[in-house]
């Protein structure tokens, strides 16, 4: 009896596994479990990824670096978040780069990568980033991989309609989603409609040294500016921003701001408004607003206060500003590699709406108005529309392009993202996405050069797709093989915060320029040591300096005696190593600040509050060597009123 | 009943193992006088890897062959002690054994290729020479950090090192 049971469940087994085989195979693609995506998503051990992928944190507030086709997360950039891991906005060098107008802000909401361009294709030198919040730009030098500076947006509520860039990084832009009293004052918040406005900022990007600079804001009505992009090649010149609560409601805008049955997408003409504010257009308006900027030769950053900023009236500059009416309060607005297509996704609608670039220009000659807004003119809709994606999926949100003609469009509400053709607007293909797609991302994807190869979805919520971890769970991306007629599934990966946008470029056009340490000629930090010889303990009243240095595998000092309770202790640390992957970390116990993790050739502060007597140590935090373990040191702590003097040493080093 | 018997066992066992660990204290202190001697007869006997002379091995690494002058380049010396000031004292003093071991007099028993390389090539070196391998464990296994010189600075930091 036992035996024909064993072999009945084993009859049975197999049974299962045919059937679950025939299931497989007549099924849509199952993505990563079939072997052909495997090999096309497998970097083996060793070997290097093909596309560098830089996905937003989302509220995290930094950029996380992964590798294409692998999903491998290698670095995650501190950008507008302070970083206990890398004493990011811990360390006295750092601090400022996250001063605003508020004061220090410990976090922000990071949403929007994008690449710095040169003739309209990515040149791998920096990569620019936007802070919701509390309103910022951020550069990242894509040598360092570190952030750089970050410039503070004033006049701006919600910086979400950024941080694009032009076609030769003339522009990174900046808008405002909330409209806001400007400037601001006290009133009563039901006065909203006609007196709050909203900016559009334009910062100018350095062509050498890419430092940003706030170069003017425009003055706009008091809607939402949601989204944006700028023109590309025959439309470069032109940015293109989309509104919705074209209504100005104040309250529920859930209701009240889904009343019209079109919103706007307004088309800027910023070549003429930069050659206005170049020949002296424009009031300066006080203002108050953090720069904030690193430098890399003294490791730290500095932030000043701007004063001003030029604040340009549409009615001042005319025929520089439309208004493009667009169905359904329009989400993305993304620009084809051609510049002539300006696809926009009502997000309550299930159509795709696509503007013509060279019909706008026509209707403007020929002054074909329907209206004005606040003295902006609006254009027909009928005049200018290219063509409509037709019931496509609902909810759409963002598109981007392959370079061949189809355009990938995600849809957060049906979960998918469907593939299109410009010109004829017919469907291709779609795909689930597992769920609620937000963005989605192709290497190059909003530029004139997209690589194509890779979709990104950048998921919002995941559910049943890993392994549950409580309450809280990943959110995603996936990746899909376009190389087809058809997408195919082949990954998803767990990402850091919210992966709003990204940005991907192929790895071979920065990692040669990757930086492999700072240079000790070069460090120019005021508190360096860069020599045995410069080590030192310095007392000034009740704040003492150390000048210390780390190499495999000591302190210098690592014995310091004559600190007292009630100093204020500077621990300065210069990494002395010259070679390839080379940190060392430091932590001293009570200090009431993350550790350091300092690279070759850098130098870095903590400070330390001494609170009780006694022997205290500190050692390496960052397995540096074999002796990794004996890299340690002590500082005598004694009472306030001790007459110990300051003395320091390593090992019996008396020559 | 059982509870004090176990009690009283723990209580034994306990006051057994302390016995046994100031036992254990005496010996090891032994142990180690008994091998701070050995240590002395050994240095009497061998040669430690520092004090090994070895005028034909050139080590490996990016330098194969060198001629020095008769003359020291003063100039150049010059530069390779800043160099050296800057690169090097972090873990070597010039006269005497820091981390690693000092320069002084290395000329007399290392081939010139084989310091370059050391200074060029220190993972290659500790991995590939069986007499940089020796010195690593000699020093603790502290190894020596590559600092990137050129090797014009390495070059100079040698001309530095004949005047010692």
């Amino acid at each position: 009896m036992k035996n024909t049971f064993k072999i009945s469940l084993g009859f049975l087994m197999i049974a299962v596994a045919i059937t679950s085989c025939n299931n497989g195979n007549s099924s849509k693609s199952k993505g990563a479990l079939s072997s052909s995506a495997a090999e096309k998503v497998y970097i083996a051990p060793g070997e290097h990824d093909e596309f560098y992928a830089f996905l937003s944190g989302g509220f995290s507030g930094q950029l996380a670096v992964y590798g294409l086709p692998s999903g491998r997360l290698f670095k995650v950039i501190p950008v507008f978040s302070v970083d206990a891991e890398k004493a990011y906005g811990f360390n006295e060098e750092t601090k400022p780069m996250l001063n605003t107008s508020h004061g220090f802000i410990p976090w922000g909401d990071s949403h929007h990568p994008d690449m710095s361009q040169t003739n309209g294709e990515l040149d791998g030198r920096w990569i620019f980033i936007n802070e919701n919040n509390t309103p910022r730009i951020a550069r990242i030098d894509l040598t360092t991989f570190e952030t750089v500076e970050i410039l503070e947006i004033p006049n701006t509520a919600g910086n979400h309609s950024s941080s694009y860039v032009t076609d030769n990084t003339e522009y990174v832009i900046a808008g405002t989603r909330f409209s806001i009293p400007i400037p601001q004052r006290d009133m009563p918040i039901k006065d909203y409609k006609g007196n709050f406005k909203g900016t559009l900022s334009f910062i100018k990007v350095d062509p050498e040294s890419g430092e940003m600079n706030l170069k003017f804001q425009i003055l706009m009505p008091g809607f939402n500016y949601d989204k944006a992009h700028p023109g590309r090649g025959k439309s470069h010149g032109w940015f293109f921003y989309t509104t919705y609560n074209t209504e100005e409601a104040h309250t529920l805008l859930e209701v009240n701001a889904s009343q019209n049955d079109k919103d706007f997408i307004a088309a800027i003409n910023w070549k003429k408004i930069e050659a206005y504010v170049n020949n002296g257009g424009g009031k300066k308006m006080a203002a108050n607003y953090a720069h904030n900027v690193y430098d890399e030769s003294t490791h730290s950053a500095t932030s000043t206060m701007k004063k001003e900023v030029i604040m340009v009236d549409p009615a001042d500059v005319p025929g520089a500003i439309y208004f493009l009416p667009t169905p359904k309060s329009p989400h993305g607005c993304d620009i084809d590699p051609s510049g002539e297509y300006i696809v926009a996704s009502g997000k309550l609608s299930s159509n795709l709406t696509i503007h013509s670039f060279t019909k706008m220009l026509d209707a403007i000659e020929n002054e074909k108005f329907a209206g004005d807004a606040y003295g902006i003119p609006i254009l027909n809709f009928e005049d200018i529309l290219a063509g409509v994606v037709e019931q496509a999926g609902l909810g759409p949100l963002h598109t981007e392009f392959d370079g061949e003609g189809n355009a990938y469009t995600s849809f957060f509400i049906s979960s998918e993202v469907v593939k299109w053709k410009l010109g004829t607007w017919e469907v291709i293909d779609r795909k689930n996405t597992y769920y609620s797609v937000g963005h989605v991302m192709i290497p190059g994807g909003n530029s004139q050069k997209p690589y194509g190869k890779y979709l990104l979805a950048l998921n919002k919520i995941t559910k049943d797709r890993y392994l549950p971890t409580g309450p809280e769970v990943t959110q995603s991306a996936q990746l899909y093989d376009i190389t087809g007629g058809k997408m195919e599934l082949l990954l998803d990966f767990p990402t850091i915060g919210e992966p709003h946008y990204a940005a991907a470029i192929p790895a071979d056009l920065i990692k040669s320029k990757s930086k492999k340490l700072y240079k000790l000629e070069e460090n120019k930090h005021p508190y360096a040591a860069l020599t045995d010889d410069d080590t030192k303990v310095v007392r000034n009243g009740n704040e003492v300096h150390i000048y210390m240095t780390t190499i495999r595998s000591h302190f210098n000092p690592d014995n310091i005696e004559g600190i007292k309770v009630g100093d204020k202790v500077y621990f300065h640390v210069t990494n002395l190593e010259q070679d390839y992957d080379v940190p060392h970390g430091i932590a001293m116990i009570g200090a009431q600040t993350s550790e350091l993790l300092i690279m070759p050739g850098q130098t870095e502060t903590f400070i330390w509050y001494p609170k009780l007597v006694g022997v205290w140590p500190f050692y390496c935090t960052d397995f540096c060597s074999a002796l990794h373990q004996e890299m340690q040191g002590y500082v005598r702590v004694s009472p306030k009123d001790s007459d110990i003097e300051l003395s320091w040493g390593l090992g019996d080093d008396d020559e | 009943m059982k509870t004090p018997k176990i009690l009283s066992l723990f209580f034994v066992l306990l006051m057994f193992s302390c016995g046994e660990n100031e036992e254990k204290k005496q010996e090891s202190s032994k142990v180690k006088l008994k091998t701070t001697e050995k240590k002395a007869e050994v240095k009497k006997t061998t040669t430690k890897p520092s004090e090994t002379i070895d005028l034909t091995n050139k080590g490996v690494g990016p330098i194969s062959s060198i001629t020095l002058n008769a003359e020291i380049d003063q100039a150049m010396a010059a530069n390779g002690k800043e160099i050296y000031k800057k690169m090097c004292t972090a873990c070597h003093r010039a006269t005497k054994k820091f981390i690693g071991p000092p320069p002084v007099g290395i000329l007399e028993k290392r081939t010139p290729e084989w310091i370059m390389n050391m200074i060029l090539n220190p993972d290659g070196m500790v991995k590939n020479d069986p007499l940089a391998k020796k010195l690593l464990m000699e020093f603790n296994g502290s190894p020596m950090a590559n600092q990137n010189l050129s090797q014009e600075e390495a070059r100079a930091v040698l001309e530095y090192f004949r005047t010692l």
